[in-house]
């Protein structure tokens, strides 16, 4: 039976690992190949590196962090962060990815996951949603509590769109995206646990796997993540990066739980 | 005194980094082809991949590399196929309808009845039959997988295991030195690590046999 992943979540920035809240007021969390390497013994099913600077200048130090992780490493590499064409994305496979998680760009050209699927398959494109709850307010009298909606915000969480956050998971889907990764920007870095209703809202209407991000605080939550949500995978930055709860206590209570996951039997707790 | 000579090629299609680094790890010198003539003075072969069939048979004819993979499988020399490398040894692929290797009797096929699809994530590895390629791995230990067709063989003599996403699917095939993996034994942790270095050590055998 396929295992419910438990996936640290790297955000990088000038080549070292940094974490904020809300994305921003970041602080220096590590370097990136020596976490990889200490999350995959410890029992990591798969790592993921989002490039939040994602400068276009700095490209090569992001491709030398992916290679010299992919070397330390044996587990999956997803990498994100201002990959916006297919040359880009080759690039980040070439160095060691095997997946690339697009964001800002496909918003702004969805046929770049067509383009992307086509070219490298589309198991290797995860479609990255950042989602922030809409609330109703005087200028929109039709939104109420009982239909909760989610608008897509981009570059980061500085510029909202006009997409509708399941609405744009259905046609990443169609246009070729493998896995979504959906992270609550309402909860990032709070510690209020995952968004279920909206990840709910989204894999039970697509079939490929869901990635859940956005506000973990304890074991409790990736349970809930996957139980309520319905995430096929769980992801979580800081609680890992400061040694709040190990990778093996979260597996563990999800096994309580009677979720499947994958127990590394030395896994330093 | 150095390890097997391994050739991994490399036709474009997606993460070389990995499996050249795990070989490596475990002892192989390892080679990346990108043609015919780089094949030459290896002692094993491994092909990996991710992807749709026809693109990648398509880079494997441009480099030339079709005929001298199809020469080195009948001469009965060591090959490992890794997902995509797997499934191009059968006739053909449903998924785009490309004509493959043919080396292997059987198509590729979509996986059907999946609770999610593409089928990423770890998962079981059922042996069908003791094989040296998972000496020291327990039966039913996971791996990585990331795929969304798979193999299905006409001979179920060359299953050496199987693994379940709806329904069981065949996930390693063996047939002598011609031997496959559906999942990412580069991509699989310690197990993976072991189950490259099993292959490398038969390779090492085979080379010294020959």
């Amino acid at each position: 039976m396929l295992r419910r992943r438990v996936i640290p979540c790297l955000d990088v920035a000038d080549g070292r690992v940094v974490k904020g809240t809300r994305f921003v007021d970041l602080v220096d969390e590590g370097d990136p190949p020596e976490l990889a390497e200490r999350y995959a013994r410890e029992g990591a099913d798969e790592l993921v590196f989002l490039d939040i600077a994602a400068a276009p200048e700095r490209r090569g130090t992001l491709l030398d962090i992916v290679e010299r992780t992919a070397r330390r490493a044996f587990i999956p590499l997803t990498v994100g962060g201002g990959v916006r064409t297919v040359a880009e994305m080759r690039d980040v496979l070439r160095a060691g990815a095997d997946k690339v998680s697009l964001n800002t760009a496909a918003v702004a050209d969805p046929t770049l996951i067509s383009r992307c699927a086509a070219r490298f398959g589309r198991q290797a494109v995860v479609v990255a949603i950042d989602a922030r709850r809409r609330v109703a307010d005087s200028g929109r009298e039709a939104m109420t509590l009982d239909e909760p909606s989610w608008e897509v915000v981009v570059k980061g969480g500085r510029e909202a769109t006009d997409l509708e956050a399941i609405a744009w998971a259905e046609r990443a889907v169609e246009l070729g995206a493998g896995e979504l990764l959906v992270t609550s920007m309402d909860r990032d870095g709070t510690g209020d646990g995952f968004d279920t209703e909206l990840l709910r809202a989204i894999s039970s209407r697509v079939q490929v796997p869901v990635i859940a991000s956005g506000g973990a605080a304890g074991p409790s939550d990736f349970v809930a993540a996957v139980r309520d949500g319905g995430a096929d995978a769980v992801l979580a930055a800081s609680i890992f990066h400061r040694r709040i709860h190990s990778i093996a206590a979260v597996k563990a209570a999800m096994a309580e739980a009677g979720l499947p996951v994958r127990l590394v039997p030395e896994a330093a707790a | 005194m150095s390890g097997p000579r391994i050739a991994v090629v490399d036709y474009g299609a997606g993460n070389l980094v990995s499996i050249e680094q795990a070989l490596t790890r475990v002892g192989a010198a390892v080679t990346v082809a990108r043609d015919a003539e780089a094949l030459r003075g290896a002692d094993a072969l491994v092909v990996p991949g991710v992807g749709a069939a026809r693109p990648a048979m398509e880079r494997l004819a441009r480099a030339g590399l079709i005929d001298p993979i199809r020469e080195w499988i009948a001469a009965d020399r060591p090959f490992l196929g890794v997902c995509l490398g797997l499934q191009l040894l059968f006739d053909g692929s449903d998924e785009d309808g490309a004509q493959t290797l043919g080396v292997l009797g059987g198509r590729t096929v979509r996986l059907e009845d999946t609770p999610t699809l593409p089928h990423i994530g770890w998962n079981q590895v059922v042996r069908t039959a003791a094989h040296p390629l998972f000496d020291g791995i327990d039966d039913g230990a996971d791996f990585y997988f990331v795929h969304s067709y798979v193999g299905a063989p006409i001979d179920d003599a060359v299953v050496a295991a199987t693994t379940e996403h709806g329904r069981p699917f065949v996930s390693a095939v063996a047939r002598g030195p011609l031997l496959g993996v559906q999942f990412h034994p580069e991509r699989s942790g310690d197990d993976g690590l072991r189950l490259l270095a099993n292959f490398t050590g038969l390779v090492a055998a085979s080379a010294v046999a020959a």
